[in-house]
């Protein structure tokens, strides 16, 4: 594990060093009886690559799914504490989780490509939101396939099924519908663990590509991904949020004994 | 340690299953077989084209079923027109739309018992409901209220008395719970991640399940709506309550027309001591399982229509 180096900073210099894309203050949930997140004390920072890591069950993917209000699904779900996303409040009733979901796009762990065209599943939810014409529509889904680095894969079969891609271009195509809709934010709920280290590696470049231009938050079991992709780690651990920071600094000196027990694979 | 089975003795019982599969398969075959050979045997010779565009006659050999083939092909259109929509509409709303609460718990336990039910019992509730209404258009035919030309193809009539359209709507209360009950499986066999990842976009339930979900679904639906469609065009039992739907001698020509359905003209000439009736009953069955194929033709159509974007 030791090869492995800690990748710096590459938010661009133009940005606000300290712009924060998400707030998160006293964050606890629960889903129904059972507490899943406990306290959160958490500032994600706009246009970086931010890592959640933990151990099975440790509640990264439940605090995932608070930021785009998915939990909502589930009935039991609950949560209280400050939750902002620049200044608007995610926890509130009055919330409009549609318009929400728009700013806040999500790639999810396995590749869920909808049974339609390539141009269908990246065209579905920019048509949710308003009506384009069809030389936009085109457009759009162009410039989204490029920027999930698929275009030229897919550029001569736009209207075949996208059932029939390879996984990691399924991944890919789900990362492009997710941009279609243009987000400020793309949740990513271990995009990769049902992928081949190809496929992987596609997809982390790609990560890294996207975030100067979006905010990024990636849920990994695999340390040595977030080590690669992110600026910004956070060590979730039975509920708790343990510590966060730089990922540098989480991985070369780690102020907590638990958090350095799991990067150095004693537990987890 | 368990002792290791031999291998011998495993493929022996495979094979046994094997066999047992084959011959139940087999017996439902050759059932079937037997009887299609046996009616085509019997009816071919007197299965005409006149057969088909003559009404009933006291003759065997004038006689023909235009009237009930027509009154079949009304009410089972009218049936799946309405039963589809209002079936396919009750299952999106308990599968995708409501909450588990008590109320749907009910509805849910409820549609399943109805499915059980005697069809001859929604021939009883069709004839109250529909064919006379409850009573409060009076009970005198005379007193009906007639809304438009009875000569046009828009004349209706309240009460609907014994007309195509309380007949269709007496064959959809039949089919209705096993529409909506295909439908739930359907919908419910549609992965969970599609629906999260519509959601993810920012699309409304209703975004969701006409976008994605019931697309989906279609086969599904379609497969519940063709078996729905053929226990529709056999039934005869609850058209039977709706009263005297034998000697119609015209085609329907709009939806408060007399009419009679195959099925029971079947009925009425397999059950005459005559050969001759006996040989026009299975030409009407021929017939019949041409209309079965039809609408279940058309269904499957629909099917393929509807799943094409994908090659």
């Amino acid at each position: 594990m030791s090869t492995i180096e800690p990748k710096t900073s590459h938010a661009p210099a133009s940005a606000a060093p300290n712009e924060m894309a998400v707030t998160v203050r006293g964050f606890s949930s629960w889903y129904g009886d059972f507490q899943a997140l406990k306290g959160l004390e958490l500032d994600i920072p706009a246009r970086q690559i931010t890592a959640f890591i933990g151990p099975s069950g440790c509640g990264k993917s439940t605090f995932l799914r608070w930021i785009n209000r998915m939990n909502d699904t589930i009935p039991s779900a609950r949560a209280e504490g400050t939750l902002d996303l620049h200044g608007v409040d995610l926890l509130s009733r009055s919330l409009d989780v549609v318009d929400l979901r728009r700013r806040v796009g999500m790639v999810f762990q396995k590749p869920n490509p909808f049974p339609k065209s390539i141009y269908d599943n990246v065209a579905f939810g920019p048509r949710l939101h308003r009506t384009y014409s069809r030389a936009e529509l085109d457009q759009l889904v162009e410039q989204s396939l490029r920027a999930a680095s698929i275009w030229n894969e897919v550029k001569d079969r736009l209207h075949s099924s996208a059932l029939g891609l390879s996984g990691g271009q399924q991944q890919r195509l789900c990362i492009a519908r997710a941009i279609a809709v243009g987000p400020e934010i793309l949740l990513m709920d271990e995009p990769c663990s049902a992928l081949d280290p190809k496929s992987t590696l596609a997809i982390e470049e790609l990560i890294e590509g996207l975030a100067d231009r979006y905010t990024i938050v990636i849920v990994t079991h695999n340390m040595q991904q977030a080590a690669r992709v992110s600026d910004q780690t956070a060590f979730f651990f039975e509920g708790r949020l343990i510590e966060a920071g730089a990922t540098e600094m989480i991985w070369n000196k780690p102020k907590n004994k638990q958090t350095e027990d799991y990067i150095t694979g004693r537990f987890g | 340690m368990a002792a290791m089975r031999s291998t011998a003795s495993r493929l022996l019982a495979n094979r046994a299953f094997l066999l047992v599969c084959l011959v139940a398969t087999n017996v439902a075959m050759i059932v079937l077989a037997v009887l299609l050979i046996s009616i085509f045997w019997q009816g071919a010779e007197t299965l005409s084209w006149k057969f088909i565009t003559n009404f009933a006659s006291r003759k065997p050999a004038e006689a023909g079923i235009l009237a009930p083939l027509m009154g079949s092909v009304w009410v089972c259109s009218i049936c799946g027109l309405v039963a589809l929509p209002l079936g396919v509409g009750t299952a999106i709303y308990l599968e995708e739309f409501s909450k588990r609460t008590r109320f749907t718990r009910i509805v849910q336990t409820n549609i399943m018992n109805l499915a059980g039910v005697p069809s001859i019992v929604y021939g009883i509730l069709g004839l109250t409901a529909f064919a006379r209404m409850f009573g409060v258009f009076g009970t005198n035919v005379d007193d009906a209220i007639t809304l438009g030309d009875e000569e046009s193809l828009f004349f209706l009539r309240l009460p609907f008395g014994s007309s195509v359209l309380a007949g269709g709507l007496t064959l959809m209360l039949v089919i209705l719970p096993v529409v909506i009950i295909s439908t739930q499986e359907a919908l419910r066999a549609v992965p969970s991640s599609l629906r999260s990842g519509a959601f993810a976009l920012g699309a409304t339930r209703w975004q969701t399940v006409w976008g994605i979900t019931l697309p989906a679904a279609i086969p599904g639906i379609m497969t519940g709506a063709i078996l729905a469609m053929s226990r529709a065009i056999g039934e005869s039992a609850p058209l039977l309550v709706l009263g005297g739907l034998l000697l119609v001698f015209n085609t329907p020509e709009n939806l408060m027309s007399d009419f009679a359905i195959l099925p029971l003209q079947i009925y009425n000439w397999a059950s005459r001591p005559q050969d001759e009736f006996h040989a026009i009953a299975a030409s009407a069955i021929i017939v019949q399982l041409g209309v079965l194929f039809l609408f279940n033709g058309i269904a499957v159509f629909i099917r393929q229509k509807l799943q094409k974007p994908l090659q």
